[in-house]
C-alpha cells in the first residue's frame, strides 16, 4: 500500500529547475533514503512534499488523496511531520514547552516520555537555546516522533551529531520502523546503510537511481555521481 | 503550585489590592490610576498582539478611537444607553480589526508596521473629515447625564475608579486565561519561530488574525471605557501619538507578561506627572529615562524583576 506518491513534482527558481518532474512511490512502512550531491535537489523535494515549498508543477498524493492543494499545515495535520535541515526548534522556550507545541497537550509525563526517547527528560525545564547543537537537533528529531505522525520527514538529521548520538539516533529509528513511514535524507552513508530499506538517489533534479542499499551500492551510475566523490 | 496557579494569585491579589486602594487613596491619585487603568486596558489589547505574537502594530490608535467613536456617536447622535453603546463599540472595534488584519497581514516586519501606520492615518483624517458629527480635533463631551448605568453615577470618583477596575480586571483575566490555554501557546510560537510552527501542523495565519481581532477588540473596550468615564471623545486620541504609547508602555512593563501593560502604563503615567512638577522640559526628563530603561532593562520592569528573583 502506497502512503506517499508524487506525480512529476517540479521546482523551478528563476531559470534552475531544482526538481525536475519527479515521479517517486513510497509504501507504507518503508524507511526510505534519500540520498544526492549538495544542491541535488532533495530539501526542496521534500519541502514540496510536505507544503512548505510550493510546487510549480505536478502532484503530491498522500493517503490516496490529492494534497497538491493543501498548505504545509493541513498536510502535517493529516499525518506528516517534519524537521528542517537547520534546526528549527523554540531556542527562547523549554524543552517541556516544545514539546507540549508538537503534542498539542500540557500534558507533563507525555512531554517528559518523549525527552527520554532521546535522553534528554532531566533537561525538560532547561532554556532550549542553551543546550549544544546535538541535543538541539535531537529534540527537534523527537518533536517529530512525538507528534505520532504516519510519514516521517528528516531533512539531514544526524548533521552535526556525535558518533555516541548518532547511535542513538539510529536505535529511535529502528524503535518507529515498521509503523511509521520515514523519509530520510542523508548524507552519512552509515547510517543509511543501517536504517535504510530502499534507497532513492536524487541528481540535478531528477532520480537517477532507486533500489535497495545493495543495488545502490553497486550502481555504476551512482558510484560516478556520488558515492565516489563523496 | 504550578505557575498557572501562581500567576492567578498574582491576579486576583492585584485586583484585590486596586479595589481597596479604591478607599484609601487620595482623590488625586484615585482619579489617576482611575485613568491609568482604562489605559493599561488599552496596553493589555496592544500586549497580545506585540507582546505574545510578535506583530509590531504602530496603528492601534485606530481600534482605541473605533471603540471611542463607536461609543460616543452612538450614544450622541443614537441616544443609547452606555451598556449597548459599549456593544456597539466592541462591534465597531472588533469589525475593523477584522478587516484591517485581513490586508495588513499579507505583510510582515516593517511593512506591516508601515501597512498598520497607514490605516490608522487614514482613520484619523476620516475622524476628521466628518468634523460635523465628529467635531474634528476639538470633539465633543458626553454629557453628565447620560454617563449612567441603570442610576449608578460613572461621574462620581469612587463609582468611575470601580468601573475602570472591572474594565482593567476583565481584560487582565481573559488575557491570563488566553494564556493558559493552547491558543496562548500557539500564538508564543508564532513569536518565536514562525515557520516551525506552521510545520507543527498550525495555521499560522489564523492565529494571527484571531489574534489581532481579540488585541483591537481590547483596545476598542479601553477606547469606549475612557469616553464613558471621562467624557469626551476626540480626534487625538486616534492620532499616531495614541498609536506610539501602548507600544511605550508595554516594552516599559514587560512585553509578554500580563501585569507588565499595567506597570509600564503606571510607571511612565507618574513619570510625566512627577517631572512636569520639576520643569518645563519634562519630556526631556521622561525620555531620558525611558532611554535608560530600554538600555538596562530590556526587557522591561516586570520582565526583568521575573528574570531576576523569580526564575
Ligand atoms: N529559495 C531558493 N531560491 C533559489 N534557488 C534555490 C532556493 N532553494 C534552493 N535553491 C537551489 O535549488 C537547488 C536545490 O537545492 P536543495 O536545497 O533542494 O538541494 P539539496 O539536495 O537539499 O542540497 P544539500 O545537500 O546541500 O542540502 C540548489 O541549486 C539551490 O541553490
Ligand atoms: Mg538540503
Amino acid at each position: 500500500m502506497i502512503l506517499l506518491e508524487t506525480k512529476g513534482l517540479t521546482r523551478v527558481y528563476g531559470g534552475l529547475t531544482a526538481v525536475d518532474g519527479v515521479d517517486f512511490a513510497l509504501p507504507k512502512g518503508e524507511v526510505h533514503a534519500l540520498i544526492g550531491p549538495n544542491g541535488a535537489g532533495k530539501s526542496t523535494f521534500v519541502g514540496m512534499i510536505s507544503g512548505r515549498i510550493p510546487a510549480s508543477s505536478g502532484e503530491v498524493w498522500f493517503d490516496g488523496q490529492n494534497v497538491t492543494a493543501l498548505p504545509a499545515h493541513a498536510r502535517i495535520r493529516r499525518g506528516m511531520a517534519y524537521t528542517f535541515q537547520i534546526t528549527a526548534v523554540y531556542a527562547r522556550l523549554s524543552l517541556a514547552d516544545n514539546l507540549a507545541l508538537a503534542l498539542r497537550s500540557r500534558d507533563r509525563g507525555a512531554a517528559l516520555a518523549a525527552l527520554d526517547r532521546v535522553g534528554l527528560a532531566d533537561r525538560a525545564d532547561q532554556m532550549t537555546g542553551d543546550l549544544a547543537y546535538g541535543h538541539q537537533r535531537l529534540l527537534e528529531i523527537v518533536m517529530g516522533v512525538a507528534q505520532k505522525p504516519r510519514l516521517l520527514i528528516l531533512d539531514e538529521p544526524t548533521q552535526g551529531l556525535a558518533e555516541s548520538e548518532i547511535e542513538g539516533f539510529n536505535a529511535l529509528i529502528r524503535e518507529l520502523a515498521g509503523e511509521t513511514t520515514i523519509l530520510l535524507i542523508e548524507h552519512n552513508m552509515n547510517v543509511v546503510m543501517a536504517l535504510a530499506d530502499r534507497i532513492t538517489v536524487l541528481d540535478m533534479g531528477s532520480i537517477l537511481a532507486s533500489g535497495t542499499p545493495a543495488e545502490i551500492h553497486a550502481n555504476r551510475a551512482v558510484q560516478d555521481a556520488y558515492l565516489g566523490t563523496g | 503550585m504550578s505557575i498557572g496557579t501562581r500567576s492567578t494569585i498574582l491576579h486576583l491579589g492585584l485586583i484585590a489590592l486596586l479595589f481597596v486602594l479604591a478607599f484609601v487613596l487620595p482623590s488625586y491619585h484615585q482619579g489617576n490610576l482611575a485613568r491609568i487603568m482604562v489605559l493599561a486596558t488599552y496596553a493589555i489589547g496592544y500586549n497580545v498582539l506585540f507582546g505574545y505574537t510578535g506583530l509590531l502594530s504602530l496603528g492601534h490608535a485606530m481600534f482605541f478611537g473605533a471603540g471611542m467613536y463607536g461609543l460616543g456617536l452612538a450614544m450622541q447622535y443614537g441616544g443609547l444607553g452606555v451598556i449597548p453603546a459599549f456593544a456597539v463599540a466592541l462591534i465597531c472595534a472588533a469589525v475593523l480589526s477584522a478587516v484591517v488584519a485581513l490586508l495588513a497581514l499579507r505583510t510582515i516586519g516593517v511593512a506591516f508596521m508601515i501597512v498598520t501606520l497607514m490605516f490608522a492615518q487614514a482613520g484619523y483624517l476620516t475622524v476628521l473629515y466628518f468634523g460635523a458629527w465628529t467635531r474634528g480635533d476639538e470633539g465633543f463631551v458626553i454629557a453628565q447625564s447620560a454617563r449612567q448605568i441603570a442610576g449608578l453615577d460613572l461621574t462620581a470618583p469612587t463609582t468611575r475608579y470601580l468601573a475602570a477596575l472591572l474594565l482593567f480586571s476583565a481584560a487582565l483575566l481573559i488575557t491570563a486565561r488566553m494564556m493558559q490555554v493552547s491558543f496562548g501557546s500557539v500564538l508564543i510560537g508564532v513569536r518565536e519561530n514562525e515557520e516551525r510552527t506552521r510545520m507543527l501542523g498550525y495555521d499560522v495565519f489564523r492565529h494571527k488574525l484571531a489574534a489581532v481581532i481579540i488585541s483591537g477588540t481590547i483596545s476598542g473596550a479601553a477606547g469606549a471605557g475612557y469616553a464613558v468615564l471621562f467624557g469626551y471623545v476626540g480626534a487625538t486620541f486616534t492620532s499616531v501619538q495614541y498609536s506610539i504609547f501602548p507600544l511605550l508602555w508595554v516594552l516599559l512593563g514587560g512585553a509578554g507578561t500580563t501585569i507588565g501593560p499595567l506597570v509600564g502604563t503606571l510607571f511612565m503615567f507618574y513619570l510625566i506627572d512627577y517631572s512636569s512638577g520639576l520643569t518645563n522640559a519634562y519630556m526631556l526628563i521622561a525620555g531620558v529615562v525611558l532611554v535608560l530603561l530600554t538600555l538596562f532593562a530590556r526587557a522591561g520592569l516586570v520582565g526583568e524583576i521575573r528574570k531576576r528573583w523569580v526564575a
